[in-house]
């Protein structure tokens, strides 16, 4: 039942948002607090599963592998926390971001129907039902993109659903690849029938196929061209939540199914997944150089982070792994609050175009600081949360004397505080340029209430960042002990299967 | 579309459709069928309908909103894994209040229960859903045939003149189901 609540709560909510959907005040409330929800029922499933290991359950009493299963180890826990988290900062900022007629077309029934996808997909024990979920926040996320009912939003949004409905149907084809040559699809299942098996053809079209499918939910190199299309088109609100959840939705499917299913180890499974990762970290970070919106020079870095987490998984040691898993949870946090606080520049400027607004550091120096920590983080600043994320990344890649890598993931890193620095240079210290509103001091001033919806998400998540980057040793603990969980996964799979366990 | 052919049809092929998915639902149970086909067959007899007597009429004869209809399904859907939940410990798990044991160890009674009602939400998300998006395509589409100057005041009322507004209009009657 507490497995199955972080899905039935945005699910319930989203149905008393599309009944109250004439009532926006109301609607906003209920959103507010579906999102709440989420987060204590995600606390209490994260309590439950440090204390006792994994927990599964069996949908409509159907045991595995015959029925549906969810289960939640450390991972899929910490994955639907942070869901919570951010489900939560959004809902607080939409309150002063999202316009009355995005409210009116169903913006939190929609939201709501985002999440129940992601927890959904963060907990499944089952292949099947991870594409069903993967299909629920496609649906869902694409009526967030057109509801702003721009040409921009529909162009956007018709570039994201056509590669992710391609991705989609490989995705598909790949999972009827693998119940027609090992007859299940239940996750646990599989674990114990796919090694050994995994040089068949039919095995190994599916892994490529899923390689590709997730590959490209998760925005790698070379098929990301969805994310930047579309990312910097609908509302600040929605873009951070999809920045912060929708790829990282990917990584987790390749971080779980990579490891429990097929083996990352793999040799041809583990080229592709590191020229993959290694590319998708460089050109994510060169596509962000060539940009000028705020939102969009975040998109690419996106992706470029992206590529830090698939190569924790690629380099498949324990340690990497551990890094990957780190770097999930940092990144989440980190990319939320910089598109919320581009939201706020842009707010505070009247633009989000680099090259109309300036000014910022005289005008408002403590956005400035509020800017520098997620952007620090971001390019691995000591001692931010990002620092840490890509020294574990590093310090793997050097011990699996994958130089090449380490020297990738140094020089993307940089080339990152280039694009920080950017954003930096041109919104806060250059002088706002003449005739924008900026310079006129035409730029709508927010009320008090606009303001603290506004800035108290962001100051919530730089405060996380800071935390994580202070005392990052119980995180690391916890990343361990998940990536544990995924390497060995006894434990995980006698939840799903009972005593039976192969 | 004025055509009588089309028209006289419909008077006898519509309620036979209706009637024919509640049975595909029910069939459902045990065989092929189920909601989300029966609810694709009630959206035809509603296109049908829409096509020959117009979107106006067809809204009124489907009396809720669309979007309404298709919320109604998904609690309905969401309920019957409630229910589930509280009498048996399983989200999901089918529930018929309405078998009894006998004593020779078979069973007897109506197969009603969650199940049902999940598969009655299935068919209702499919109706709402799919009758919300037809409904508003219909009407984007007559809205671009007026001529401009016919233009009313009011939301909903006049042409659009450009694609931008149409895509505007035809988002807002999605999710208002032509409610002016």
């Amino acid at each position: 039942m507490m497995l199955a609540a972080a899905i039935l709560i945005p699910m319930a909510t989203a149905v008393l948002c599309l009944m109250l959907r004439r009532r926006a005040a109301v609607a906003r409330l209920v959103s507010l607090a579906g999102a709440v929800a989420l987060l204590i029922a995600s606390v209490l499933l994260l309590v439950t599963v440090l204390q006792g290991g994994p927990v599964a359950a069996q949908m409509g009493g159907w045991p595995a592998p015959f029925g549906i299963t969810l289960v939640a180890d450390l991972l899929s826990a910490a994955m639907v926390l942070i869901t919570g988290i951010v489900a939560v900062a959004v809902a607080v900022y939409g309150l002063a971001d999202v316009t009355r007629n995005e409210e009116r077309r169903g913006h939190h029934t929609l939201t709501q129907a985002l999440l129940a996808g992601v927890c959904g997909a963060f907990l499944t024990g089952d292949m099947f039902n991870l594409y069903v979920w993967f299909e629920v926040m496609l649906i869902a996320s694409f009526g967030l993109l057109v509801i702003g009912g721009g040409k921009a939003q529909i162009d956007g949004a018709v570039k994201y659903v056509g590669l992710n409905l391609i991705a989609t149907l490989a995705f598909l084809t790949g999972v009827g690849l693998l119940y027609g040559a090992t007859g299940t699809l239940n996750m646990a299942d599989l674990h114990g029938i796919v090694p050994g098996r995994q040089d068949e053809v039919a095995i190994l079209g599916a892994a490529a196929l899923l390689l590709f499918a997730f590959g490209a939910k998760a925005a790698m190199f070379p098929v990301f061209f969805w994310l930047p299309a579309a990312y910097h088109t609908p509302s600040v609100t929605t873009s951070a939540l999809f920045a912060a959840l929708l790829t990282k939705v990917g990584v987790y499917a390749l971080l779980r199914v990579f490891t429990l299913v097929f083996d990352a180890g793999h040799p041809s499974i583990q080229a592709v997944l590191l020229v993959g990762a290694c590319l998708t970290m460089a050109v994510g970070v060169l596509g962000a150089a060539a940009q000028n919106g705020i939102r969009r020079i975040l998109s690419f870095h996106i992706i470029s982070q992206i590529g830090y987490m698939v190569v924790g998984l690629a380099i498949y040691t324990p340690l990497a792994i551990v890094g990957g898993i780190f770097y999930l949870f940092h990144h989440i946090v980190v990319k939320a609050n910089l598109f919320l606080i581009g939201g706020l520049i842009a707010r505070r400027t009247g633009s989000e175009d680099l090259d109309r607004i300036g000014g910022l550091w005289a005008a408002r120096p403590w956005l400035g600081v509020l800017f520098l920590i997620p952007a620090l983080s971001l390019a691995g600043i000591p001692p931010l949360s990002g620092f840490w994320a890509k020294l574990l990344i590093v310090q793997a890649s050097l011990e699996a004397e994958l130089y090449i890598v380490a020297a990738v993931a140094l020089v993307v890193g940089l080339l990152t505080i280039f694009s920080m620095s950017k954003i930096w240079l041109e919104a806060f210290w250059k002088e706002a340029p003449a005739g924008t509103p900026a310079a006129t001091g035409t730029v709508p001033a927010l009320g008090a209430a606009a303001t603290a919806a506004l800035l108290t998400p962001a100051l919530a998540l730089a405060a996380i960042t800071v935390v994580i980057g202070l005392m990052p040793g119980p995180f690391f603990d916890a990343a361990q002990v998940a990536a544990d969980h995924l390497v060995t996964p006894d434990a995980y799979v006698r939840a799903v299967l009972g005593g039976a366990s192969p | 579309m004025n055509s009588l052919i089309l028209t006289t049809a419909t008077r006898a092929l519509a309620p036979l459709l209706l009637v024919f998915s509640v049975y595909i639902l029910l069939r459902g149970h045990n065989e092929p069928g189920g909601g989300f086909i029966g609810g694709l067959v009630a959206a035809t007899a509603f296109a049908l309908l829409e096509k020959a007597e117009g979107v106006a009429r067809a809204r009124r004869l489907l009396r809720l909103r669309p979007l309404t209809v298709a919320a109604l399904g998904l609690g309905a859907a969401l309920l019957a894994g409630l229910w589930g939940a509280v009498a048996k410990g399983h989200v999901l798990a089918g529930v018929w209040p309405l078998i009894e044991k006998t004593a020779d160890g078979g069973k007897s009674g109506l197969p009603v229960g969650s199940v049902l009602l999940f598969d009655v939400g299935v068919y209702l998300v499919v109706v709402g859903a799919v009758c919300g998006v037809l409904f508003a395509l219909e009407e984007a589409a007559t809205a671009l045939e007026c001529e401009p100057d016919e233009g009313g005041a009011g939301r909903g009322g006049g042409a659009p003149k450009t694609i931008d507004q149409t895509m505007d209009r035809t988002i807002d009657r999605t999710v208002d189901g032509g409610d002016r």
